[in-house]
């Protein structure tokens, strides 16, 4: 068990395969009464422990899917996923999870919000009250922890969610679109800050996105998507040093011909079909 | 660009869109009492102009004192024999409580298996629903048949009306709790019991909070109804005996002490409300719809 072992935080999810997520030809179809649907189709995928992964793509392209199969909420009507090497068949507790809404649970405070996660780990209590305030001051909540989720700014909710997915030091995050209902500074600064947290804690992370700077900034792969059926319809990668300031990152010509080609690929995409 | 220091700092704490976190609760004591009042003067001086439109109609003898007794008549009445009333109020007092009482465990238990089993909500609901429209006061008399004079048929007829908006309540507030809130309860590994526990039951309360004031009212209805149909105590016995005898007096007093009941029970359920939920988004303070 990984949970709360400090010393996984730095090659999370080696394992023999060595890869923190695989999917393996994965389809995703939905019977509803009226007709079926097919999320997505023929998706392979690789994910290197440690690796920051952004998904980009049209709505309704499955982008969300693919992180409920990773999570094992959904399960794949074809194809294999496997997280951490073993095969995902029900919830998974070895993942992180952020959704674009916060879902704090209005009646707690931050600290408390982020307590659900211990509380519902059954870990122990001192050593979870010490995590939290580790996670409280690396995102910045320092002087929230008391504060109720009305009384806190959607950037600060989401810091709190956040923290909620990094209490038990999970393998693997994943986001989605976690950023989507901030404007767009606190948007850019949540970038900076995620980026910094990821590199602090060397988790995996999934981040779905619509934003394809939010993408390129982040990650060190990004993998474009096609509308629905979704499939992946290239693998990016990011040629950025590790150390990106957002300024400079913004104007790097690397950034300019990543975000372009991204662009082109959704464009064509779109209009193809 | 405000962003690009935060790379250098790790564990910088002020963000620029920072809010203050409001006051969540007032700050003095004296702020608390003149929201009360503030809150409170209205309705007193809706209550005190009726008080005093009965007390100028009967003054003035536009209908007859058999008719509507003076306000003074009425409270003459209740102040004569302190003992009687206290005695009445207390038999309804009991039987709306334990009523209104075993309605929040039945009507609650009895959501909770529904929301959790289609099968039984389906086959219940129907049933549910025919209980309730079934006027009680046409089987309050089944119910003397069976359970006698005592106490049972109106606890009885208490729980039938109370139990009905109960049941609709929570089974709507644990339906309407957050998908994303089960799922990200699934990957902290939670159980069922544990899920309901600390997130869907809490996340319902406000929904049942407002049937409980809907069912508290109904419970002392329930109990008069119920002493209506055969008892020899309670404040749906003394308005019946006013009313055969034509003391006019005694019967307004009953009604009154009955309302108050009602009231005093309403309130009660919405100091709970107010104690365990100080949360919910009617509570803020930026909100301004009130009850009372």
């Amino acid at each position: 068990m990984t949970v709360g072992n400090p010393t996984t935080d730095a090659a999370p999810g080696a394992t023999a395969t060595g890869a923190a997520v695989e999917i393996d030809q994965v389809a995703v179809r939905f019977r509803t009464k009226k007709k079926d649907t097919t999320a997505l189709r023929d998706v392979t995928l690789r994910i290197a422990p440690g690796e920051f992964v952004a998904i980009v793509g049209a709505s309704g392209c499955g982008k969300s899917t693919l992180l409920k199969l990773v999570s094992g909420l959904l399960r794949p009507s074809s194809g294999q996923v496997r997280l951490d090497g073993e095969d995902v068949r029900g919830p998974r507790r070895d993942i992180g999870y952020v959704f674009q809404r916060a879902a704090l649970l209005e009646w707690r405070s931050a600290r408390r919000n982020i307590l659900l996660q211990a509380e519902m780990r059954r870990l122990p209590k001192a050593q979870a009250r010490a995590r939290v305030d580790e996670l409280i001051a690396m995102t910045g909540l320092t002087g929230f922890e008391d504060a109720y989720p009305n009384e806190l700014s959607g950037g600060m909710q989401q810091r709190v969610a956040l923290c909620r997915a990094l209490l038990h030091r999970p393998p693997v995050l994943l986001m989605d679109e976690p950023f989507g209902a901030l404007d767009a500074l606190t948007r850019e600064q949540m970038n900076v800050e995620l980026r910094r947290i990821w590199r602090e804690t060397g988790t995996t992370v999934l981040l779905v996105t619509h934003s394809i700077a939010e993408a390129v900034y982040l990650a060190d792969r990004v993998i474009v998507m096609t509308p629905r059926p979704g499939t992946v319809a290239e693998v990016i990668d990011v040629d950025l040093p590790a150390e990106r300031d957002y300024g400079r990152t913004m104007s790097d010509p690397v950034f300019a011909r990543v975000t372009g080609r991204i662009r082109d690929l959704l464009g064509a995409t779109t209009s193809a079909d | 660009m405000a962003a690009q220091s935060t790379i250098e700092q790790p564990g910088r704490t002020s963000p620029p869109d920072r809010p203050t976190p409001a006051a969540r609760r007032p700050a003095r004591p004296g702020a608390a009492a003149l929201r009360f009042a503030s809150r409170t003067w209205r309705p007193a001086a809706v209550l005190a102009a009726i008080l005093v439109l009965w007390w100028v109609v009967t003054a003035a003898e536009l209908v007859k004192p058999y008719l509507v007794p003076s306000p003074s008549a009425t409270f003459d009445v209740v102040r004569a024999q302190p003992g009687y009333f206290a005695h009445h109020t207390w038999i309804t007092t009991y039987e709306t409580v334990l009523g209104f009482v075993i309605a929040i465990a039945v009507g609650v238990l009895s959501a909770v298996v529904m929301v959790y089993s289609p099968t039984v909500e389906k086959s219940l609901y129907p049933l549910l629903l025919f209980a309730q429209v079934i006027p009680k006061i046409a089987i309050a008399p089944l119910f003397v048949v069976w359970l006698g004079f005592g106490l049972s048929p109106k606890v009885v007829v208490a729980v039938l009306m109370a139990f009905f908006p109960i049941v609709i309540s929570t089974v709507t507030g644990l339906k309407s709790i957050d998908p994303e809130m089960l799922q990200l309860s699934a990957t902290m590994g939670a159980g069922p019991a544990q899920t309901f526990r600390k997130i869907r039951f809490p996340a319902a309360l406000p929904h049942l909070f407002a049937g409980l004031k809907v069912a508290a009212t109904m419970a002392v209805t329930g109990a008069v109804v119920g002493e209506f149909v055969g008892a020899n105590e309670g404040l749906g016995y003394v308005i019946l005996q006013a009313n055969g005898n034509l003391d006019t007096p005694t019967l307004f007093a009953g009604l009154v002490v009955m309302s108050l009941l009602g009231v005093v029970l309403f309130v009660v359920v919405e100091l709970l409300e107010h104690l365990l939920l100080p949360w919910h988004a009617s509570r803020r303070t930026d909100a301004t719809t009130t009850t009372m």
